[in-house]
């Protein structure tokens, strides 16, 4: 009887441990925005548990600041040897530091993953002891995930920058996506805020598995069944806002980035403000999201709408536009490539139009075989017209383009805040009553 | 007015077709038996499904036919609501007159209503996978109570009998009163004779799994950790996650 006590008791200690330590690593966890889960097929075996959807990932949950929880992104611990200003985990903050086993982490992934909470596993890590002794430890736990309990979800893991290859390699066997941040986009910046880090320690890791996973690909053209690398490619993050770089030098490195053919997203993440005790991290009231907004706006520009970084940021305009979308701010600058014909102009020239987007271009471009198209079928189409109807003609009579009127009378309307549905009707007048004098008091 | 009534099954509405184009008396409306009839009714015809008909009818639209377009059939059909029986109905009827595919004249409006009604449903398809919580009964079976708005559960059974198959699961659909179960094998559609239980999504405590609440418990910890406190934005997480779904998220109970 008394052993049946106990054990409820210590199981009930045991239950409480792995609560703390899991909403501790998670706090730890949660900076690193990327948050893909898309990319592999990858289909269950027989015996196995899970798969990988390809196409757009599924997002399960959202937090409530609005960012998709699509995997069980964790630490695994969350000491660190490293002093960087702009961590949360730096060994000189005094917070609760925590480490799960292997075991512990790969019965959560595979608890959560069987009802249906994440689809799979982001793992990350504070740096102890060295970068291989926390390297070899992280690819432990994701290799018993993939072996012992024949998991098929999705694992991104970091890669720690100075782990030797060997085991990027053996990392690269078993995870989807790696990656490892970039955090401060130029090397001056970096070395004021984390002396112990550099640029060249963060790229070694990434030409690692892009060579790993060109190695793969040309492996796999000689046999089928060898073995895929790393197949969701890797990604990196940039924070926005704790270093005096402008959108033009952050835009610049992203261009390069992608230019790299393993390189599939470049996130931003706005800098929250911690450790606000170190003073060489800006003071700010709230961290810059519409700066961040901007910036996630022309990586998609650079992306799946052709421009060119110059196009979008230049020495003239090195930081992006806060109050309208690049992409708008782009068509006002040249308003000579206006207006465009809805029924003649080719995709590329579509994609330009403020208002049209890429899914909206299409439409139009495989709709105008039919007939043409005039301003309420581009309305149900679903481009944006109160943009675009100052970029384009159509089957209609002239109007009002970003020509006759003038850019900046364009951009005024555009910018104008919505007014709140005026409670008051506009034809009541308001009597004000003079402010009553003070009283005299008398003295 | 010409008005048709049919057993509201898609069987029912191609051997519709197949007597329109046979009697050559194109319906304005199709309602299903009993329904009330609208006003300036002129002429009410009933027609009895017949399987070799309705079998005519769909060989010919999927051999005219994109395997695009008979998919957005299927979706449109499984938005489970009646007043799109007639949508559907001068969709076949203008995709069998066309010489040539009039998959993307968005320009018609009844292309591009069944357009976005597929995809309506391919996206509640979709919020199905992402938001469907499984809890552990004591007996090893995994269940999980839907309520979508559309019949989109079939789309999604594939996904989860790859996913899940080393384990069985029970996924019900509260709003329609079916579900499917699988036991390691195959999938089969099953109807619970008793489901008030069920209504507050909570299995009783009786009936979970040992280690059920510590899960839950463990994932809602975990789901309370991950908000950045600067970043709130209440609009965006209901925009992403429509609050009909919140009833039965283990994350939100």
């Amino acid at each position: 009887m008394l052993c049946i006590v106990l054990n409820c008791f210590l199981c009930i200690i045991m239950k409480e441990i792995i609560l703390e330590k899991l909403k501790i690593l998670a706090e730890s966890a949660k900076y690193d925005v990327s948050c893909a889960s898309s990319g592999t097929v990858r289909n269950n075996t027989s015996g196995g548990l899970g798969n990988t959807v390809g196409g757009m990932g599924i997002c399960h949950s959202f937090t409530e600041d609005g960012r998709c929880v699509s995997l069980l992104k964790i630490m695994h611990t969350n000491f660190c040897i490293y002093d960087c200003a702009y961590c949360i985990n730096r060994r000189s903050n005094d917070i609760e530091r925590a480490t799960f086993t292997v075991q512990e982490l790969v019965e959560l992934t595979i608890e959560f993953y069987r009802r249906n909470y994440i689809e799979g596993l982001f793992l990350s890590s504070g740096v102890i002891r060295n970068p291989d002794y926390t390297m070899e430890r992280m690819v432990r736990v994701v290799k018993e995930l993939r072996t012992t309990h024949r998991f098929n979800g999705y694992i991104h893991m970091k890669s720690i920058p100075g782990a030797t290859r060997e085991l990027i390699d053996e990392a690269g066997k078993y995870a989807d996506r790696m990656s490892v941040n970039l955090e401060i986009p130029t090397e001056q910046n970096l070395k004021l805020l984390a002396p112990e880090k550099d640029h060249a320690s963060i790229f070694q890791p990434m030409r690692f598995i892009q060579q790993g996973m060109l190695q793969s690909i040309e492996d796999k053209r000689k046999f089928r069944s060898a073995p895929r690398f790393v197949p969701a490619g890797q990604s990196t993050q940039l924070i926005v806002g704790a270093t005096n770089e402008n959108d033009k030098q952050i835009l610049h490195l992203s261009s390069l980035l992608y230019k790299r053919p393993s390189m599939k997203r470049v996130y931003y993440s706005g800098f929250i403000p911690v450790n606000s005790y170190d003073s060489r991290l800006p003071v700010i009231k709230q961290a810059p999201l519409k700066r961040e907004n901007r910036l996630y706006q022309a990586d998609w520009l650079l992306r799946f709408y052709q421009f060119k970084v110059d196009e979008i940021v230049d020495d003239s305009y090195p930081d992006l536009d806060l109050e309208i979308d690049p992409k708008l701010s782009w068509a006002l600058r040249h308003p000579e490539v206006f207006p465009v014909d809805i029924n003649k102009a080719d995709y590329t020239l579509l994609l330009r139009v403020p208002g049209i987007g890429v899914k909206s271009a299409k439409l139009i471009f495989a709709s105008r075989k039919y007939g043409k198209l005039n301003a309420s079928h581009l309305k149900k189409i679903g481009v944006v017209m109160k943009k675009a109807q100052y970029f384009i003609t159509c089957h209609e009579l002239p109007t009002f383009t970003v020509n006759e009127a003038s850019p900046e009378y364009v951009r005024k309307v555009l910018t104008e805040p919505k007014s709140k549905k005026s409670k008051k009707d506009s034809l009541q007048l308001s009597i004000v009553f003079p402010e009553p004098l003070a009283p005299i008091t008398p003295k | 007015m010409i008005v048709c009534t049919f057993d509201n099954s898609f069987e029912g509405l191609l051997t519709v077709v197949f007597d329109a184009y046979t009697w050559k008396i194109f319906p304005d409306s199709i309602l299903p038996e009993g329904a009330v009839l609208p006003m300036f009714t002129s002429k009410v015809y009933h027609v009895v499904t017949d399987e070799k008909k309705s079998s005519r009818v769909w060989n010919a639209l999927v051999r005219k036919l994109s395997t695009n377009v008979c998919n957005m059939l299927m979706y449109a059909w499984l938005a489970d609501d009646e007043r799109d029986n007639d949508l559907l109905f001068r969709y076949i009827r203008k995709a069998i007159d066309a010489p040539a595919s009039i998959e993307n004249n968005f320009g018609d409006k009844d292309v591009l209503n069944l357009h976005q009604l597929a995809r309506k449903v391919g996206h509640e398809a979709q919020y199905l996978k992402q938001f469907i919580r499984f809890q552990k009964a004591a007996d090893e079976i995994f269940f999980a109570p839907v309520l979508p708005r559309y019949n989109a559960l079939p789309l999604t059974i594939d996904h989860f009998k790859d996913r899940f198959s080393d384990q069985k699961w029970v996924i019900y659909d509260l709003r329609r009163k079916y579900g499917y179960y699988y036991d390691l094998q195959t999938v089969e559609e099953i109807t619970l004779a008793d489901d008030t239980h069920l209504l507050s999504g909570k299995l009783d405590a009786k009936l979970m799994a040992e280690d059920e609440k510590l899960f839950q418990d463990l994932w809602k910890g975990y789901f309370k950790a991950m908000t950045i406190k600067e970043r709130l934005n209440p609009s965006l997480q209901r925009q992403h996650m429509p609050r009909r779904f919140w009833k039965y998220l283990t994350e939100k109970q």
